[in-house]
C-alpha cells in the first residue's frame, strides 16, 4: 500500500485572488516580510497497489484527469509505502 | 421543439429553465438525471446553473464524469445545440468541451446582480436575433466566474469570433470597470468553433420575462427554437 500526499497549486501565470487577499491582511498585521502568499489545495490518498510505479502510473493519470485542472493548476505528490 | 435539461446533485435553476421553455415558450421539455445515459430526442440540451456537486474540488470538476455527460459530448460532437449557463459553462469547461477554466472572483465576492453584455457575435444559433453589438441586459449571481484562458488560446478565440457576450457598461464599453469579476478580456460567454456549443455565466432564464424586470434574455431561447426549425 502506498500513501500520497498530492499538492495541487495554480501555475504561476495564474493570478490567485485568495492568495493576494491573504498577504494584504499579513501586510495590514505588520508582516511585512510576507511577499507573496499562494493558496492551493493538500490532498491525503492510500492506493493499494503493490508497486511505486504502478502507484505512480495511477496517481499521474488521476491528477491529471481529475484532481487538477490542467488549465490553470500543476501537480506534484510524496509517496510513502504503508504497512496494509 | 425538445429540450432536456440536465440534472446534477446541487443544479438549482434547473426549474427556472423548464418553466421559460415549457409555459413561456410551449416548448417540450423533460428532466433528465445526471446518472442517467440517454438524452433521448432532445434537439437542444441545456446545463442549468447552481451548484452541481456542491463545488467540490473545482465548480464543474465532478459534474463532468456523471454518466450523462458522455451522452452530452455525442450530441455535441454530432452538432447538436447544448446551452451551458452559469455552474453549466463551468461544467462545459471541465469537460473540455469549451477551451478556459473559471477563477474566483477578482473581488473574491459572490456577484448577483443584474449586467450589460455585449452581443459580439450574432451569427450563432442562440443570438442571431440580437442585433451585432447590441446591449443586453442579463442577470449574474456566481462566486467563480473569472474566466481564464492562456494569451494563445484568447488569441484563437477572437480570430474565429468564439467571444459571444462581453460584459459593458451603458455606453457598451467593455471597461474594466464594467468587469464585474476579473475575466479576461470581459468575457462573459463563448461558442464552440463549430458553432453548436454556448457557454454563459449570466443567466437569460432570469430574464426572460418582462415581471422579472427584463425579457432580453428571452430573445436567446426563441433563436435556438427558430433556429431548429429552420434546421428541421
Amino acid at each position: 500500500m502506498w500513501k500520497a500526499e498530492i499538492h495541487v497549486t495554480l501555475k504561476d501565470a495564474v493570478l490567485d485572488p485568495q492568495g493576494k487577499a491573504v498577504r494584504s491582511v499579513l501586510g495590514s498585521l505588520g508582516y511585512s516580510a510576507v511577499e507573496k502568499v499562494r493558496i492551493g489545495k493538500y490532498l491525503e490518498m492510500v492506493l493499494n497497489v503493490d508497486s511505486r510505479a504502478e502507484a505512480e502510473r495511477q496517481l499521474d493519470e488521476i491528477c491529471h484527469r481529475v484532481l487538477a485542472n490542467p488549465v490553470i493548476e500543476q501537480y506534484d505528490y510524496q509517496l510513502v509505502e504503508v504497512p496494509r | 421543439m425538445k429540450f432536456a435539461v440536465v440534472v446534477f446533485p446541487g443544479s438549482n435553476c434547473d426549474q427556472d429553465c423548464i418553466h421559460i421553455l415549457r409555459n413561456v415558450l410551449h416548448q417540450e421539455v423533460t428532466a433528465v438525471w445526471h446518472q442517467d445515459a440517454s438524452l433521448d430526442d432532445a434537439q437542444c440540451v441545456i446545463l442549468p446553473g447552481g451548484f452541481s456537486y456542491g463545488d467540490y474540488l473545482r465548480t464543474g470538476a465532478l459534474a463532468c464524469f456523471s454518466p450523462i455527460m458522455a451522452a452530452v459530448q455525442d450530441f455535441a460532437d454530432q452538432g447538436g445545440l447544448v446551452l451551458g449557463i452559469c455552474n453549466g459553462f463551468q461544467i462545459l469547461l471541465e469537460a473540455g468541451l469549451l477551451p478556459g477554466a473559471m477563477l474566483r472572483n477578482r473581488s473574491l465576492r459572490f456577484v448577483c446582480k443584474p449586467q450589460l453584455l455585449r452581443v459580439e457575435n450574432n451569427k450563432t444559433p442562440f443570438t442571431h436575433l440580437y442585433g451585432e453589438g447590441r446591449l443586453i441586459q442579463v442577470p449574474i449571481a456566481h462566486g467563480e466566474g473569472n474566466y481564464f484562458l492562456d494569451p494563445e488560446g484568447l488569441e484563437q478565440l477572437r480570430k474565429n469570433k468564439q467571444i459571444v457576450f462581453r460584459y459593458a457598461d451603458a455606453t457598451g464599453n467593455a471597461s474594466s470597470e464594467a468587469n464585474p469579476n476579473g475575466s479576461v478580456d470581459n468575457i462573459a460567454g463563448i461558442i464552440n468553433a463549430a458553432g453548436n456549443v454556448l457557454g454563459m455565466m449570466p443567466h437569460p432564464e432570469r430574464s426572460s420575462e418582462a415581471v422579472l424586470g427584463g425579457a432580453d434574455g428571452l430573445l436567446l431561447f426563441q433563436a435556438a427554437i427558430a433556429y431548429l426549425a429552420e434546421r428541421g
